[in-house]
């Protein structure tokens, strides 16, 4: 008996030791805000939501080619166990995966075998309220620290070795709508997040937090107040006397992030971009240009301060979201180069801004869109509503929407996720303001190119695809950010939700609402593979490699399949 | 065939749980059913949240007597957990949010009122208790309680809410007799001949995952190993000599107050 007890303690101080010596280092370490700064020099691990602060979703992996990419097979596919598609984006760090499930459950996975080595389980509060169901996208990391924010408001850290909260703080009411979507944004030792329900008459806002103790650094709100620059946009009623004006507009004007900012860390500015205006629908009843709602915003990652900004959509009558991913590329632009920002935006343009200025470069539709004529010099759009009754092209779940593109600096192209000649007749109705309702203000109609056909729905629950290409069609289009000329498209019969990943051996992988994952040659748009996966992909592969062997992962309704070339 | 002998054999558990329950609902002395550590807990948490209304002597309320041993509304220790945890509807029994360990221990208590004198208890100090887990005790050379110490042994940030005073008190004891085997310690060899000692945390027919004594989270095919030994002893001493009686009491009382965040 004593030689056992001698044999464990010895055992004990062994652990100890080791613990303290190499542990104690790697705990130390963990992946730190260089790591994140770096991340393109680490393409096995897929560090941030979009695999790097530029958000290119490009990664230099290239043992996957287009000469092999037909022998890919499913290595490994986790099934989550509550119903209900999920957005989430995976992390992979050092040969462990962590993801989110719904509605806030966090997991860590062997990216090898998807075995779990820990879940946490976050049960929001029955408070929370989400208008598109209980969608979460992802985590940041600091060190070994997991970042999560919830749909009822709060934002979480956990030990990511062992999935154990070390703080939480409640930052947003979830009574009043308020809630998190995104996967938040570590820069330097802040955490940054901003709220989602613009549905709900939110006042927008963005929060840096204190990564070690979850407390807040600044606020910047995507709706400016009383002598604040931009407050002016949300102009004094009544306008027209003949309709409903709100005279306390701004107060629940919308401007909600869906989306994980981008960052250049050279200029020491993030990049977010700002949700639809409230209500979505009755512009009438907000007069003016609403900034900062269908914007981009430029904050300086340690005030918050706002630098510039650029307004999509100004007074958006159509729910053109600008909650887009911002795309940083150092590209040529009329002989010189220049530090730009690529955008496509719900509204049917890509757009070139100069992302140190915000200077507008250039806005040409991807897509048909007749609610605008062009740009004046400074890139304020020409608008052009529709009479009454009349579509709207793109229609209103946009030309693109939250769904990831891609740049490749391989194939010097700009990918779009997008929705072709697909229109909306809209129609708004005043709505009244009321804590924690929905305020959208909507009486438009979905307009369908044959009467009496289907129209596009969030949520559909038949596997027969009543969504066809006589109401329009998903695509990938590639685009030359130089020109905006299109390149390429690959056409889908049912419109898309997934986001796209390129790589350095020009292979472009994305997904289908129709449930199909597909690797498209990048420089010609031809398809090379596919896989039926069942579920619609609603978020955007990844790529990684452990123990000298490149994956694929992405996410299938509610499972996500990772693949690998065969042994 | 089969469904007579399915039959009859829960006919004979159904007999069996209905001799049980008339057992325990006797007013007898269970003191040797329940852990001592369990019962003091219990005794606290009825002070503070139960006497108000059911009065130390356990008779506040007409018609009810808890020192008695008998339940009107339930007679085994699962009946007494809903009731404390739903309440009784129409009643002024109130639901209380308690976690496991609380429920236990006032389960404990509720059984043994009559035997059990909580004045003649000597409450352990959970700062002191924090003091001896820190220092004398070593536990924080493996231990990680609320973000500090390594990962080697089990987190016990929020062991108080899932462990009962009476299981944290023998895991004191006997470490070994309240190891979860899913947190067995773990020693594979792989086929190149790589030693790696770790703690278990998931487990199939395939694959084994692990976090090892460096805090790496691992996960190994089983095919690729040659050999896998899950030990069934764990490598926690006994504080069963370290500790006198008070010591030991402060150190259960402050793993009690462990909730997690």
């Amino acid at each position: 008996m004593a030689t056992q007890r001698n044999q464990a303690r010895l055992w004990i101080a062994v652990l100890a030791l080791a613990a303290l010596v190499t542990g104690g280092l790697h705990a130390q370490s963990g992946v730190t805000a260089d790591r994140l700064v770096n991340a393109a020099r680490e393409p096995q691990n897929w560090l941030t939501y979009s695999g790097g602060y530029f958000s290119q979703r490009y990664s230099t992996l290239s043992q996957i080619d287009v000469t092999n990419v037909k022998n890919l097979e499913l290595k490994w596919m986790y099934q989550g166990a509550v119903a209900g598609g999920w957005q989430t984006t995976p992390l992979v760090v050092d040969g462990v995966m962590y993801i989110t499930q719904r509605p806030n459950d966090v997991l860590a996975l062997d990216a090898k075998t998807g075995r779990a080595y820990w879940t946490y389980q976050h049960v929001p509060s029955p408070e929370a309220r989400v208008c598109c169901g209980s969608n979460n996208r992802g985590l940041g990391i600091l060190g070994n620290t997991l970042f999560l924010a919830t749909l009822d408001g709060q934002l979480v850290a956990l030990d990511a070795t062992n999935g154990r909260p070390l703080w939480r703080v409640q930052v947003a009411d979830p009574k009043a709508g308020y809630s998190y979507t995104l996967a938040p944004l570590v820069v330097k030792d802040a955490v940054i997040v901003g709220v989602g329900g613009g549905e709900y008459g939110i006042r927008g806002y963005i929060t840096a937090h204190d990564a070690k103790t979850g407390k807040e650094r600044w606020r910047f709100y995507t709706v400016p107040g009383p002598g604040e620059p931009g407050h002016e946009t949300w102009r004094a009623c009544p306008p027209n006397p003949s309709s409903f004006c709100d005279p306390d507009a701004w107060k629940h004007g919308g401007g909600s992030i869906w989306l994980t900012g981008s960052y250049d860390p050279v200029a020491n500015l993030t990049y977010w971009g700002v949700g639809n205006a409230g209500p979505d629908w009755s512009a009438d009843q907000r007069p003016g240009d609403n900034l900062y709602t269908d914007s981009v915003v430029a904050l300086d990652a340690d005030t918050g301060k706002l630098r510039w900004h650029y307004q999509f959509t100004p007074h958006d009558r159509y729910d053109y979201d600008a909650v887009q991913i911002a795309v940083l590329a150092d590209i040529n632009w009329n002989g010189g180069p220049v530090k730009a920002m690529l955008w496509a935006n719900r509204n049917g343009n890509f757009y070139v801004l100069d992302r140190i200025t915000g200077r507008f470069l250039m806005g040409k539709p991807f897509v048909k869109a007749n609610w605008l004529r062009g740009f004046d010099e400074k890139g304020r759009p020409d608008q052009t509503p529709q009479p009454a009754g009349a579509p709207t092209w793109p229609g209103n779940q946009g030309g693109t929407n939250w769904y990831s593109p891609s740049f490749s600096p391989h194939t010097g192209l700009f990918y779009i996720p997008a929705w072709e000649d697909y229109a909306t007749i809209f129609a708004g109705t005043p709505v009244e303001y009321r804590e924690g309702q929905q305020f959208g203000g909507n009486a438009s109609r979905p307009f369908v190119a044959v009467p009496g056909a289907p129209t596009v729905s969030n949520q559909r629950p038949s596997p027969v695809n009543n969504w066809t290409t006589a109401a329009g069609r998903g695509s990938v289009i590639a685009i030359d950010p130089e020109t905006g000329a299109r390149k390429w498209t690959y056409n889908m019969t049912d419109v898309t939700k997934a986001g796209i990943l390129t790589t350095a051996s020009d292979l472009l992988f994305t997904g289908s609402n129709e449930g199909h994952f597909q690797a498209i040659d990048a420089r010609t748009g031809a398809l090379l593979w596919k896989a039926s996966l069942g579920g619609q992909i609603a978020s955007g592969p990844v790529t990684f490699q452990v123990d000298g062997k490149q994956y694929v992962s992405v996410v299938s309704g509610l499972s996500l399949a990772t693949f690998a070339l065969r042994d | 065939m089969r469904s007579l002998i399915a039959c009859v054999s829960q006919a004979t558990t159904v007999a069996f749980m209905l001799t049980v329950g008339a057992a325990s609902s006797g007013a007898q002395d269970h003191t040797a059913d329940y852990a001592r550590a369990d019962i003091e807990y219990g005794s606290r948490i009825y002070a503070a949240q139960c006497s108000t209304c059911h009065l130390p002597s356990g008779d506040g309320i007409a018609g009810v007597n808890l020192r008695s041993g008998r339940f009107r509304h339930g007679s085994t220790d699962q009946d007494l957990t809903r009731i404390v945890t739903t309440g009784i509807p129409q009643t002024a029994m109130p639901p209380f949010s308690f976690t496991a360990a609380e429920v236990t221990g006032i389960v404990a208590y509720l059984r043994n009122m009559n035997a059990f004198d909580p004045a003649a208890v000597k409450a352990g100090d959970a700062r002191r208790g924090q003091e001896l887990f820190e220092g004398k005790g070593g536990c924080t050379t493996c231990h990680r309680v609320n973000g500090r110490g390594p990962h080697v042994a089990p987190d016990l940030s929020d062991v108080g809410a899932v462990r009962s005073a009476g299981s944290l008190e023998r895991s004191l004891i006997d470490p070994s007799s309240q190891m979860m085997p899913i947190n067995r310690p773990v020693r594979v060899v792989t086929r190149d001949g790589k030693i790696i000692n770790g703690r278990r945390l998931n487990e199939d027919t395939f694959s084994v995952q692990l976090i090892d004594s460096e805090q790496h989270l691992l996960s190994f095919a089983k095919t690729d190993l040659r050999e896998l030994t899950i030990l069934t002893t764990s490598p926690m001493p006994s504080f069963k000599d370290a500790f006198n009686a008070d010591e030991m009491a402060d150190v259960v009382t402050y793993l009690l107050s462990l909730k997690g965040l």
